[in-house]
């Protein structure tokens, strides 16, 4: 086991590497002055050109990456261009949207899918299989925006029970805040749901034709009760490898909810800071977010192990 | 308790909150707005969603502009213009304390001009602040500014967002916590979705109305009619979905006003880059646009049609929509006559905002008509700045030009039309010399009627302000002479 782990922090360690140097390069090419983009169409060039130094713009590219990743080293995430403020600050408030709704959305879809999925594999066939099948075939083909903004349509302008959207922030209290989340965890939660239920189907029918489920069988256990026992554990390969990538897409890939909801989360943090051309606050999420996704495949790969040991023995 | 005195225990405590809600009107408002600003000072950064917040709200200039555009007393209370027309003195407001309490000076005034005009300035409106010779602090309350050339318009610029006066004790934080003199404070940024102002209670003026503004920041144009409908805000300055308005018009809660902004849009040319630098084909390409189809199909109707660079609610502008009437004919006439062969291939950029992306595959459709052919380049803001602003790599392009009495741009060779006529050149100087204000008109009107000749541009329309709000709110501006949402005079009816 501890070998397994090492080899997984090297190949961690390498590709936080790799993807800060493609993030560096791939922003480096990126048109555009930020400086230019501040001060608009009235500026002057001497303006601009004051301003590129304030910003410390002007050193060369090898300058600005060692300054960049020695920051990121020691923590020090560096200050946004346009907002003037520490970006590890706005990487944290945007955080306690993004990852609370990240949680919550997840959270809903496993618990739909979880029981969806394994009601429908152990009855095959059924009425129950049929029409799971069919409405998460409409989840799945349903793009979450527009299921949001019917929901906005239904739950906020018609009926009133919540608002269109922002969000109050923790102060506000935890009931005031986690409503406000509801809406779009629901939106994201949905597709996420669907084909996670359809993983676990499918997956569960693979291992219920395998050889051991028809020896469990033979033993005198019931479906269920093999389905239980037995399948279930094996099935969870591939329903976690789903899940853990689907966190990563809720954490980053939440952002035209967050534009239909209109919240202040990192989906949008990036999309503003991408046309404002404050590269440093881009450079630095993306960073963060590859660093998120890599620690949830690590994560994911570890749980492999945990749940099957076979995996820990072969490497 | 018998159930009847529970009956009427429970209709007295609602009679006495229904008249409660009839006695005290809101005094709280949630604003909507597009664009966030990225930080709060507005002698740092062109970006007017900063002004939209700040501007009058919490920062003050010597002068101020009106709902109508004009210029009025903001922290000067008056003013003496020597005869030669080179040194202002004002006065200044008595008892202005900023918001952490510190008091407001003639030595601040100094400070803020002299911070704008400065070697390593950031200011973006730098230009406004080059004619200052001087400034002198004469006693607290009183200024000299001289200038190094008589400048008829030096309190109007006074009066731009970009000219407000600031502290030096609080200058260092005022991107994040700015301290002004207005009649709000600041009080809180949750970063991404609003900006908390409150009641200044210690303001030197007219008191606000509203105890609270939170300003909220939705950029999806969907996102805001759900907003408006669900009434989380009670308020949608400049409403990003034209094509809803009908929709609020027809419902009581709401009313919408539709006013004008200093924005004219047009279709820009490259007046270096042939064959857009013969008059002949600049011509054909104005008389190949149809305004009106533009205004329907990009602005849902919204715009009042221009003929020059020159906002239409303004006393001085001229009507010269004649010179660029809609004729297919004349333009190919015009084509054949510059001697061009046509389908002339030209690029287009078109920036994010919608009467650009809309408007453009309007006008290409036009331009197409008589034998010019654009190549659409849809591009961000940054890469328009960069490739066709700066760098001047473009045939062809869409924008409103929001800031105020910028005629002056035309006066710019090396501004991205690159129009270069020394004749239009020498009246701007003439009007910077002019204080008469009938001369002043005089030159104005000339100056509209040259680039409308010279077809510079092709001059489309005059952006609106579509603002939607709950119709029991008053005091909004329904014209906005500068980018602003002036909520001082903002307040409930009922």
């Amino acid at each position: 086991m501890l070998r397994y782990t090492l080899k997984r922090l090297v190949s961690l360690a390498i590709s936080l590497a790799v993807a800060s140097v493609v993030i560096f390069l791939a922003i480096e090419v990126l048109p555009g002055d930020p400086a230019a983009y501040m001060l608009g169409v009235n500026a002057q060039e001497d303006t601009v050109a004051a301003l590129r130094e304030q910003l410390g713009l002007n050193g060369t590219m090898w300058e600005r990456y060692s300054s960049w990743i020695g920051g990121l080293l020691t923590g020090d995430f560096g200050i946004s261009y346009t907002y003037r403020t520490p970006v590890a600050d706005m990487i944290a408030d945007r955080m306690q949207v993004s990852l609370p709704l990240a949680i919550y959305a997840l959270t809903l879809s496993t618990l739909i899918a979880f029981p969806a999925g394994i009601l429908a594999a152990s009855r095959r066939g059924s009425a129950a299989d049929v029409s799971i099948m069919g409405i998460t075939q409409l989840g799945v083909a349903i793009p979450n925006f527009w299921f949001a903004m019917l929901m906005v349509l239904i739950f906020a302008i018609n009926l009133r029970w919540f608002s269109a959207g922002g969000f109050p922030g923790w102060d506000a209290g935890l009931y005031p805040a986690l409503k406000s989340l509801t809406l779009p965890a629901i939106s994201l939660a949905l597709p996420q749901a669907s084909i996670l239920a359809r993983i676990m189907r499918s997956s569960l029918l693979d291992t219920l034709s395998e050889d051991f489920i028809r020896t469990a069988r033979a033993k005198g256990l019931t479906r269920a009760q093999a389905l239980r026992r037995h399948a279930l554990r094996n099935a969870l390969i591939p329903v976690l490898t789903i899940i853990g990538l689907q966190f990563s897409f809720l954490l980053a890939g939440a952002i035209i909810i967050e534009n239909v909801f209109f919240l202040p989360g990192l989906g949008r943090l990036i999309f503003q800071s991408i046309s404002s051309r404050d590269l440093i606050v881009v450079e630095s999420v993306v960073m963060l977010l590859v660093f998120a996704v890599v620690l949830v495949n690590f994560a994911v790969e570890i749980t492999y192990a945990l749940v099957d040991p076979r995996l820990r023995h072969r490497s | 308790m018998t159930l009847t005195a529970r009956l009427t225990g429970l209709a007295s405590v609602l009679a006495f909150a229904a008249t409660g809600a009839l006695a005290a009107p809101r005094t709280d408002l949630t604003l909507g707005q597009q664009l966030e600003p990225p930080h709060l000072d507005p002698t740092s950064a062109a970006a007017g969603a900063i002004d939209a917040v700040v501007y009058s709200n919490i920062f003050e200039g010597l002068t101020r502009f009106a709902s109508d555009g004009s210029v009025v007393p903001g922290l000067a209370r008056s003013w003496e213009i020597s005869d030669d027309g080179l040194t202002y003195t004002f006065k200044l407001a008595e008892g202005v304390k900023y918001h952490d309490g510190t008091d407001f000076e003639a030595t601040d005034v100094k400070f803020s001009l002299d911070r704008a005009r400065a070697e390593d300035s950031a200011n973006a409106q730098k230009a406004l602040f080059a004619g200052i010779d001087n400034v002198e602090v004469v006693d607290p309350l009183t200024v000299k500014v001289t200038l190094k050339n008589p400048n008829g318009g030096f309190l109007f610029n006074m009066a731009w967002g970009d000219a407000v006066i600031v502290a030096p004790e609080s200058i260092e934080n005022i991107k994040t916590n700015p301290i002004g003199t207005g009649a709000f404070k600041f009080e809180d940024w949750v970063q991404g979705d609003h900006i908390d102002v409150v009641k200044n209670p210690d303001y030197w003026g007219t008191p606000a109305k509203l105890e609270k503004v939170t300003f909220k920041f939705i950029s999806d144009p969907t996102a805001a009619f759900a907003a408006m409908m669900a009434e989380d805000v009670q308020a949608f300055g400049a409403f990003p979905a034209p094509e809803n308005l009908p929709q609020f018009d027809a419902d009581p809660r709401f009313k919408v006003l539709v006013g004008s902004t200093e924005g004219e849009t047009i279709l820009a040319m490259n007046n270096k880059l042939p064959p857009f630098d013969n008059v002949k084909v600049r011509e054909a390409v104005a008389h190949a646009i149809n305004r009106q189809e533009i205004i329907d199909g990009a602005q849902f109707g919204y715009g009042t049609p221009i003929g020059t660079h020159f906002a239409p609610h303004n006393p001085d502008y001229v009507d010269l929509t004649g010179l660029s009437e809609y004729d297919p004919e004349k333009s190919k006439a015009l084509l054949a006559e510059a001697g061009v062969t046509t389908p002339i291939q030209v690029k287009m950029t078109l920036p994010p905002p919608s009467y650009a992306r809309r408007g453009g595959e309007i006008i290409a459709a036009q331009l197409r008509a008589v034998g010019i052919e654009p190549q659409i380049e849809n591009v961000e803001w940054a890469q328009w700045l960069e490739a066709t602003f700066r760098g001047k790599d473009y045939g062809l392009t869409i924008i409103s030009h929001t800031e105020p009495m910028d005629i002056g741009i035309y006066a710019r060779p090396d501004y991205y039309f690159q129009y270069d006529n020394p004749d239009f050149q020498k009246l701007m100087s003439d009007l910077d010399l002019e204080s008469d204000p009938a001369k002043r008109s005089e030159i104005l009107k000339t100056a509209q009627e040259t680039i409308a000749k010279d077809y510079v541009n092709a001059y489309l329309f005059q952006l609106p302000l579509l603002t939607v709000a709950n119709a029991k709110l008053e005091g909004l501006w329904e014209n906005a002479p500068t980018q602003a949402a002036d909520m001082t005079g903002v307040y409930w009816t009922e």
